[in-house]
């Protein structure tokens, strides 16, 4: 069983709206680059560069984290698949908007701060996510949250992008116990 | 798919995809090798104990630093200056170990099957470093890692892998490896150490006599040491004459294709299986082995990490 949260046009509208609360909180923008997170945040973080882009009249650029080395779980799990980080840009100075797509406990976010600063020393980081379904295990909040949806642990947020071959819905589901 | 295993011990039981997560795990680990900041805490807080029963430079220190890379403590474990020295069993030392709560016990040994012993009660990670002439797995994926990178491929590649087979763990890590992920192994040099039987581990194994005929079609040449100190009984007259008949040398690269690569586990003898201006020539691919021997064993190192306990064991 599921839920649609999201459908496509109101996807549409809450990453538009993200990105204009992302540009009114950062004036200039001169110095905002955008980082998704492996692998729910990247095609998310290359969205909103490109609407930041439009916004600003000036390239905002976009790059993805993997932050699976830095994770607190690796000797409780079998070992996550790692995959690419691409960072064209220097972080030092930089504002970075980390995005992911789910932020459910706060453990890929305080991983991804790890991972990002082997790069460097940016001047501030900000968060966006596109859901936040609560239950946080860690002292992390999302400056940017394109929706707030309650949800108990047995269900799962779905984010569906068509750059992944899907249909750009978020939808909520019920795991089977 | 995901890693299950808690012990790599070698690479005969391992599937194809088991191979490939390695392999594409390795990959990344290279790339995060040429970053700046080359350190990573996968491993913080775990200890890894290299056991090095039979002496080894090189693999050592290549288990070091992958271990170090990966943020773990590493203690050094050698037989000249051990217990084992004293009498104490090897069981008795890895118990001895493992109350001192090491995580990872890499294992070099003269013993076949040693590591496979270890697993039996380790509650450690046992990782083969070199089992007498059994397999030596992490090379095994380290000349496979190397194969796949520069043809970007392995299905339907001709290997021939030259000299000492029948000692060599080395040749048998790379012929399970190779055959699983779909090349075809030819097997060459002198007929005492290459006996016919080998053809029977696999139907995509040759074994050839003939230097011209095993180098003439090969898109990859392994050249292997010959192994003095497994030998109990002198296996060819000597090494002049292993030089001269299965030596490669400036008339016999004629044979080669072009953009064959030349390969060799190390330590090289010049002059022996290989002429130095080969070994350092365009189509040695001799020191990216030992490159990408890192990043294979912080792959390994990483995935055993995760390795559940009740799950796949060992073998």
């Amino acid at each position: 069983m599921s839920a649609l949260l999201l459908d496509s046009t109101a996807l549409g509208r809450t990453i538009a709206r993200m990105a204009h609360e992302i540009a009114e909180r950062n004036p200039a923008g001169t110095d905002l680059v955008l980082v998704g997170i492996q692998t729910g945040g990247v095609f998310l973080a290359r969205r909103l560069a490109a609407q930041l882009s439009t916004i600003y009249g000036h390239a905002v650029p976009a790059g993805f984290l993997d932050v699976a080395l830095h994770r607190d779980d690796l000797d409780r799990r079998s070992a996550p698949m790692l995959r690419p980080t691409e960072l064209p840009f220097d972080v030092n100075g930089r504002t970075v908007v980390l995005v992911d797509d789910v932020l459910y406990s706060g453990r890929t976010t305080r991983a991804a701060l790890d991972a990002l600063h082997d790069f460097g020393r940016p001047n501030r980081v900000q968060l966006a996510v596109l859901v936040d379904r609560g239950h946080r295990e860690l002292p992390v909040r999302a400056d940017f949250v394109g929706k707030n949806v309650p949800t108990s642990r047995s269900q799962r947020v779905e984010v569906s992008l068509t750059e992944d071959g899907g249909n750009d819905t978020v939808t909520l589901q019920e795991l089977k116990s | 798919m995901n890693w299950n295993r808690r012990h790599l011990l070698d690479l005969q039981s391992l599937s194809a995809e088991e191979l490939t997560l390695i392999l594409d795990t390795a990959r990344h680990f290279k790339s995060l090798g040429e970053r700046p900041k080359k350190k990573f805490p996968a491993l913080l807080g775990k200890t890894v104990v290299n056991l090095f029963v039979e002496p080894s430079t090189r693999t050592r220190i290549s288990f070091e630093l992958a271990a170090v890379r990966l943020s773990a403590d590493v203690i050094n474990f050698t037989a000249e200056a051990s217990s084992l020295k004293k009498g104490e069993t090897l069981k008795d030392t890895v118990r001895n170990l493992e109350a001192l709560q090491a995580d990872f016990v890499i294992l070099r040994h003269s013993a076949s099957g040693a590591p496979h012993f270890l697993s039996r009660f380790a509650r450690a990670h046992v990782v083969n470093a070199g089992d007498g002439a059994h397999e030596h797995p992490t090379q095994g994926l380290l000349d496979t890692f190397t194969i796949r990178e520069k043809k970007g491929r392995l299905a339907g590649l001709n290997v021939t892998i030259l000299g000492d087979i029948l000692y060599s763990r080395v040749a048998r890590s790379n012929i399970w490896a190779l055959v699983r992920l779909g090349a075809k192994v030819t097997l060459c040099g002198p007929p005492t150490l290459v006996p016919r039987q080998l053809e029977s581990l696999d139907p995509n194994i040759r074994v050839t006599w003939n230097l011209e005929e095993a180098l003439r079609d090969a898109d990859v040449v392994n050249l292997l040491r010959i192994q003095h100190e497994r030998q109990r009984v002198t296996m060819f007259p000597s090494i002049g004459e292993y030089a001269a008949l299965f030596g490669l040398n400036p008339a016999r690269m004629k044979w080669v294709k072009p953009d064959a690569l030349i390969m060799h586990p190390g330590p090289i003898n010049r002059g022996v299986e290989i002429e130095s201006d080969i070994a350092d020539g365009d189509q040695s691919v001799i020191l990216e082995q030992v490159t990408n021997g890192l990043a294979v064993r912080m792959a390994v190192l990483f995935l055993l990490n995760g390795g559940r306990s009740g799950e796949v064991a060992g073998t």
